[in-house]
Order: structure tokens, then sequence, then C-alpha cells
């Protein structure tokens, strides 16, 4: 059985059908670390609203450890656990107060399944005295984990949890990821940072409701169908300018110190640089480079 | 020697007992593009707050543009431009009006007005959008148009508090052409960003720890001062030790 299931679920909003979700189609596996890689307006959370079962689908279905979202919503809300990308806490309750709440609502205890929320809940045990509310950003999505997981979900839905967050705090979290997969937790985790779809052990590529593409980070990069070239020079807007007007480049872009250019075929690199050098750039450095996700999603995005 | 238009010394927030921003002392260059990275809690909102004029230090000294920080706030908020992470222009005004009521609060004229209306417009493209509700733009677009208006006054700096958070990665390059752009015509750009690939995009960027400045440096430099392969470690391995925040 697949621990989540969906077969071209659709979701149309208001009078103007704007089409949220096109027919997606997916299987996430049980134990996975499942991502769904896409911008603001992709629709990963219409999709998170109705595998939770809290939005209903305009067509198409899907299944959540087998329990359909629209028939079996009750048995779907008791076992699987979502953080939304909107913190939905408690602000009135303490920390302690929110986890007892979300613990008593499932009909079980803190003590009980301490051990999944174990890592995360010392990191804020300090504060369990403290209104959720008066939380710093960090803080507050720890508790929020930690009241998703406490009546031990078999599916985690973790909607943009790392939105926002510094890159030292990201890191952290998905490390508390990795030790909830480790505990047989399937997780379903939104982002639009590409650099934590190598993170995942699938991705989906989304954007504008469709599904761009769906397999293992490594797959996605090694199907880049390009050849990928990063070039540096001093003044890195008139580099970027430069390369934009390149005729025989197919793509070129800002990477970080960086500038990526795609050509359909292997190129002389003489030739591209003595064109740089030509158009009266300096310190100009050229090496052919493998594509990162972020690569893939912009090769995608312009098609 | 170069034009300062952001100058600090030793500029302090205090709440209570808690050192929010903690003697910080820097200075930026005209038409630099200064890349203001930390980590949540780490003090660069009350920083910043200061330096828009809409909070007072409580010890230490700052100019911007020229205008004292105690004394000439709305000197300063007239010549600088500001973009939240939050999208704030008027969801239910039409592109056109947004630009048009954002002219007028800055004192621009009617001609004025309509000359960079014409100008904005015709540069994003947004000629089919002009008449459309803001609200029902997508969010690039949004972010492209906030940019825009923070600008329309020709502010000798912008403030860009985190500004592409959730962008998809095209819509992002682009609004870094606009901010480019805006850098080549002089303005001076300081922005805040989560994203280590745009913070190479910066000429200089300071990293806060902790309430204070622990280092500032070009990012090539930066990376070679801290044996470092991407900006990313440089994060890691200054801000890992941050005791509070989150």
């Amino acid at each position: 059985m697949h621990a989540v299931k969906l077969d071209s679920l659709t979701k149309v909003y208001g009078k103007e059908k704007t089409v949220a979700v096109d027919r997606v189609s997916l299987t996430v596996e049980q134990g996975e670390i499942f991502g769904l890689i896409g911008p603001d307006g992709a629709g990963k959370t219409s999709i998170f609203r109705m595998l939770t079962t809290l939005l209903l689908p305009d067509g198409g279905h899907a299944s959540v450890d087998g329990f359909d979202i629209v028939k079996d919503y009750a048995f779907i809300r008791s076992t699987v656990g979502y953080m939304p990308g909107k913190f939905s806490l408690y602000p009135d309750l303490t920390v302690e107060e929110n986890l007892g709440f979300f613990a008593t609502v499932f009909g079980t205890t803190i003590r009980e399944n301490y051990h999944l929320i174990k890592d995360i809940y010392v990191q804020i045990e300090k504060f369990k005295d403290r209104r959720a509310g008066k939380l710093s950003g960090g803080m507050k999505q720890k508790l929020a984990l930690c009241c998703a997981l406490i009546h031990k979900p078999t599916v985690l839905f973790l909607d943009e949890p790392t939105t926002g967050v510094d890159p030292v705090s990201r890191k952290e979290f998905w490390e508390m990821l990795k030790r909830l997969k480790a505990q047989g937790i399937t997780i379903m985790v939104s982002t639009p940072y590409m650099d934590e779809a190598t993170l995942c052990d699938r991705i989906a590529l989304i954007d504008q409701g469709k599904i761009l593409s769906i397999e293992t980070p490594q797959n996605i990069t090694n199907s880049y169908p390009d050849k990928l070239y990063a070039v540096k020079a001093e003044n890195m807007y008139a580099l970027l300018k430069t390369l934009s007007a390149y005729d025989r480049a197919a793509d070129s872009y800002a990477f970080g110190e960086y500038a990526h250019v795609s050509f359909r075929e292997a190129i002389n690199e003489n030739l591209l640089k003595d064109y740089l050098r030509e158009k009266g750039l300096t310190g100009v450095e050229l090496k052919e480079i493998d594509a990162t996700i972020e690569d893939c999603f912009i090769n995608l995005l312009r098609k | 020697m170069q034009d300062v238009v952001i100058k600090t010394d030793k500029l302090t927030k205090r709440f209570g007992d808690f050192v929010a921003t903690n003697a910080i002392t820097f200075g930026v260059y005209k038409g630099e593009i200064f890349g203001f990275l930390g980590a949540n809690g780490a003090g660069k909102t009350t920083a910043m707050r200061m330096l828009c004029g809409l909070s007072k230090p409580s010890s230490g000294d700052a100019t911007i543009a020229g205008f004292n920080v105690y004394r000439e706030t709305e000197e300063i908020k007239k010549n600088i431009g500001y973009m939240s992470q939050k999208f704030s222009l008027y969801e239910d005004l039409t592109v056109l009006e947004n630009i048009r009521f954002f002219g007028g609060i800055y004192g621009l004229t009617d001609q004025q007005i309509k000359t960079k209306s014409e100008e904005l417009i015709e540069r994003l493209g947004l000629e089919s959008e002009a008449k459309k509700l803001v609200g029902s733009l997508p969010l690039g677009w949004k972010q492209k148009l906030s940019f825009s208006v923070a600008v329309l006054h020709e502010p000798r700096i912008v403030f860009l508090d985190e500004p592409t958070g959730g962008v998809d990665p095209v819509t992002r390059r682009q609004f870094w052409d606009l901010i480019y752009a805006a850098a080549e015509r002089g303005v001076t750009v300081f922005v805040t960003t989560h994203y280590m690939d745009e913070a190479e995009y910066c000429n200089r960027i300071s990293i806060m720890v902790d309430g204070k400045i622990e280092a500032l440096d070009s990012p090539t430099q930066l990376k070679r001062n801290f044996n470092a392969s991407s900006m990313d470690e440089v994060f890691y391995q200054l801000a890992r030790g941050a005791k509070r925040g989150d």
C-alpha cells in the first residue's frame, strides 16, 4: 500500500475557475521523505489541504494510508499529522498547554509518545510556561512540529516549514526530519528552497498547479538536457547583460557568484571567452558544471 | 573617495535588559548593493528600523543620506524607499492606482506621476495588467511592483527586507535584475535575504550574530577569510555559535 496516492487530483477556485491543482498524480511510499518543490502559487498548499481532508477536490481521487480523502475523512484526521505554513497553534495557551491540548484531542498523552518529540521538545522546554504567541519564529516552528507529532502520525504533512527561516535553522530542521524518517514516519514536505530538494528521497517539481517532473533528486539533475557552464567576471551585471545578448546560448542567468549559461551542445570554450573579452569583460573564468535542481527547475519553467 | 550614504557609529538599541542591536559600526557607499545578513533574531529588523527613522536608538549615532537618525527622521523618510517582506501595496486598488497613490504620498506632481507610471508599466511589461486589481497578480509580479513603487520617488537608498522569499527561481532573478538596474542608476540598495546565492550578488555583506556585526566584506573576501567554498559555509561558521533567537 502506498502511504499517499493522488490520481488526477484537481482543485478549482472561484467564479473565474482558476485551476490551482491540475490533474496531479503521484504516489508516496511508506517511510519516504517526499518533497513538493515549487514557488508560491504552485498549488502546494491546496494539495496538502485536500490530503488532510480540509478541502474537497473538484476532480480526481486521493488516498492516505489507503483511506479515501472524501469518504474516509474521519480516519485520516485521526492518523495524519499536519503542520500548516501559517502558524496555527493557540497563541494564548502556553507551550505545554498547546502540546497537552493536541495530545488530548487525539486521545493520547504527552508521556506516551514523548520519545518521538524528545529531540525537538528539549530545545523549547525551558519556555514551556511561555505563551505560544510570544515565541520567536524558530521556536514556534519547533512547537508546531511537536504538536503535529504527538499522536504518532503515520504520515506527516509539512507545508513550507522552513520558509523565512535562516540557513542554520533550516539545516537543523532537516536533520530532525531525517531522525523522524528513521522512526518510520512518512513525510510529505513542501519548500520553495531548491537546495532542500536534495535532502528528499524523491521530489515533485510543481508550478502553476502542474507537475513538471517526479524523480529522485539525482535522476532529475542527471536528466538535464543541455551543456551547462559557470562563468565569472569582475562585473557581474555587465556579464549577465553580455551573456543574454549572446545568441548561441540557450539560456543564461545569475547563480551565486557565477552566471550559468546553457548550450544545446558542447561548445568551444575559447570562443565564448574571446567573445566576453571582446565585449570588455575582465577576469573571465569559465568551467563546465553539472546542473543543480535549481538549474533543472529554471529549464523546466522556461519551456 | 566614494560617497558614504549610510554611516553608523556604535548604534545600539536596548529593550529593557535585552540588547537587540549592540554597537554596530559600518558604512555603505552610494550605488552599492549591501547585503545585511544574520540568523533569525540576530537584530537585523531592529537595526533596519533605526536606519529608516522608525525607531529611536538607545545610544550611538547614525546618518542616513546625511540626516541624523535622532533628529531628522522625517528627512530620512523622504530620502529612502522601503519594501517590507509582507506585501504592502493596496490589494483592492489597481496597479495604476497604487502607483498614483504612493506617488502622491511622496509628493510627486501629477505630471511626474503620469510619466513615472508609464515608464514603470513598460519596464515591468505590465501593460495588460495596469488596470487590474493588485490582489489578482501572481506573487512574483507583486514583488516586482512593490520594488518599483519603493523606488518611484528616486530615493537615495532603498531598504529591502527579504524581498524574494517564496518567489520562483526565474522571477527571483528578474527581481535581482531590477536591483542591479537601480544600483546602476546610483540608488544604494540595502537588502536582507535568507538565500545565500543572493548574498553573492551583493557588493559587500555584513553578517550579524547576537546583535553584533561579526563580519563585513565582499563575498569573495569573506570566503577567503573563512576558508570556505560558499557563502552558505561562511554563514554557517558564524551563525552556528549564536546563543539567542531561535
